[in-house]
């Protein structure tokens, strides 16, 4: 299985593609091209790409963009996309208000 | 499986931090030959991903101010264009707040040592203190300002480092964890991997608290144990305020971000108590703590939605300040290490001053006060 470790290793040149300017990550608004780029930037991994892009990182946390994310990494490194580690999900899973997430007191119905 | 042996580098930097990356970036930029070993798949991945974000010079030990000085000075302003990506540096102070006698006593000891140094740091009252950041609740009193305070996005600034530093031919290896440094002939020479043997004329560790276990193997250690601490991030929200923030208890501290969320970092007071085996994972009592800290100073937050929350290590020193120092036992071996939670601000300065160490045998800043052999026994 070919490693994605040597980050020096060479993945050819940055060529644009037509359909680069489609918006992967809708939260962030962040295009294929523009993660493509990133890729050849030396971002290899779901989770550096979510750091350097944003990608994945707005309201729904990457659960609309993540797979879309790692296929083009896999694309790029020519890889398979099973390789690579999905984006890592934490609490909470939905958007909360701090009222809420710090709230101590216990109400009884 | 037999381990070939690595070609030959100048310098192998064990760490793919920022700390690992900015060293390995001013070096190339010297021309000489880089290795960055890093143990994980992500570059990154440490304490350089986890934090607040803070690039303060206020609050912090005398021995280290210097370093964040200079570099505030010389180097942030400058960064996001060195880089070619945006860090996000913006330099609009820092307020440390406090609402009782207890934290004004506090206030006054670290603005009273940092002015010392030369550092531009003042107490100001309720008043001025809601004429910079309006949002402020009137139980806050006192607070240390310094102007020359700010905030960055860590994610980005090492990430940055990486990227130019890799442009520069610097050669990063991920999943490539060192656990054994040997001499040769006396001086350092070979980091073992599991699948390789890399030689260099210098080693750099820079692994946070790992490094301990990496030091140890040519008999020197750091004092340090790892720390757990918390953070969370908020959707994105309108923009209210530039300040860098903290309070004298460390309830919390933190910014809005150019996007606009806020990221806050805070903690329990279990920390030390952490049951979890080496994963950094936040626990369920961490985000709610941080939650009331910040809405007791920031009413107008209540309603603002946490998206995340996350954990990371500190690499806590025994006297909270870091190790940065050549080792004269191991001629070639070099430590970056026991950043306790600061070590963010200053790693642009941190690494300038270490590539000039390894290259040229001295630095601008003066870093004995740093060296891993000051920690004495009590008696
Ligand atoms: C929650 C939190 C909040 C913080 N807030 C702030 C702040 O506001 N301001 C500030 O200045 N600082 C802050 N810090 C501290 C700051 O993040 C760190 O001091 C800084 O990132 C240290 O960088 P580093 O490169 O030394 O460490 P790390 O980023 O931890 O890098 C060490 C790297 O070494 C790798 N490694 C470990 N073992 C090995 C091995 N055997 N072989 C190869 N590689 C190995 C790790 O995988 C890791 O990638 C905070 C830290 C935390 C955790």
């Amino acid at each position: 299985m070919k490693s994605i470790n040597d980050r020096s290793q060479d993945i050819g040149p940055f060529v644009s593609q037509t359909d680069d300017a489609i918006i992967i990550c809708r939260c962030e608004e962040i295009t294929k091209g523009e993660i493509r780029q990133a890729i050849h930037d030396g971002m290899f991994t779901v989770n550096e790409i979510r750091r350097y892009l944003r990608a994945g990182m707005g309201l729904c946390q990457g659960q609309t963009c993540g797979k879309l994310v790692k296929n083009l990494i896999a694309r790029e490194l020519n890889v398979i996309p099973d390789q690579l580690d999905p984006a890592t999900s934490r609490s909470p899973m939905r958007p909360m208000e701090m009222k809420v997430l710090g709230n101590e007191e216990v109400s009884h119905v | 499986m037999s381990k070939h042996l690595s070609k030959y580098n100048d310098v192998i930097i064990i760490g793919g931090g920022i700390i690992g990356n900015a060293t390995a970036y001013y070096l190339a930029k010297k021309g000489l030959s880089v290795t960055v070993l890093e143990a994980s798949k992500d570059i990154g991945i440490g304490g350089s991903s986890r934090n607040g974000g803070g690039v303060r010079q206020s609050g912090r030990d005398t021995r280290e101010l210097p370093l964040a000085m200079w570099g505030i000075k010389n180097l942030w302003p400058g960064l996001s264009e060195e880089l070619g990506v945006d860090v996000e540096y913006t330099q609009k102070g820092n307020l440390r707040l406090g609402k009782t006698a207890a934290h004004q006593k506090i206030l006054q000891g670290l603005t009273d040592k940092a002015v010392s140094c030369g550092l531009d740091v003042r107490m100001i009252n309720g008043d001025e203190i809601r004429a910079i950041n309006p949002y402020l609740s009137d139980e806050v009193t006192c607070a240390s300002w310094c102007p020359t305070d700010g905030h960055a996005n860590p994610l980005t600034a090492t990430l940055g480092y990486y990227k130019k530093a890799r442009e520069l031919g610097v050669r990063f290896i991920t999943e490539s964890p060192c656990f054994e440094l040997r001499k040769i002939k006396g001086v350092i020479r070979q980091v073992v991997t599991p699948d390789a043997i890399y030689e260099a004329d210098k080693v750099l560790v820079a692994a946070g608290f790992d490094s301990r276990k990496i030091l140890a193997t040519v008999g020197i250690d750091v004092p340090m144990m790892p720390l757990k601490m918390e953070c969370l991030v908020t959707e994105a929200e309108p923009p209210m305020f530039l300040q860098m923030l903290g309070t004298a208890d460390a309830d919390f501290y933190g910014h809005q971000s150019k996007h606009g969320s806020f990221v806050f970092g805070g903690s329990s007071g279990f920390e030390h108590l952490n049951k979890d085996n080496g994963s950094p994972i936040s626990s369920s009592i961490g985000a709610s703590c941080t939650c009331r800290g910040i809405i007791k100073y920031f009413p107008a937050l209540a309603d603002a939605k946490i998206v995340r929350a996350w954990a990371g290590w500190l690499d806590d020193c025994a006297d909270h300040v870091p190790v940065i120092s050549p080792v004269e036992e191991v001629p070639g071996l070099y430590i970056t290490c026991a950043f306790s939670g600061h070590g963010f601000g200053i790693a642009p300065a941190v690494g300038y001053n270490v590539a000039e160490m390894i290259a040229d045998g001295h630095s601008t800043i003066d870093l004995s006060a740093l060296r891993y052999d000051r920690f004495k026994p009590k008696q």
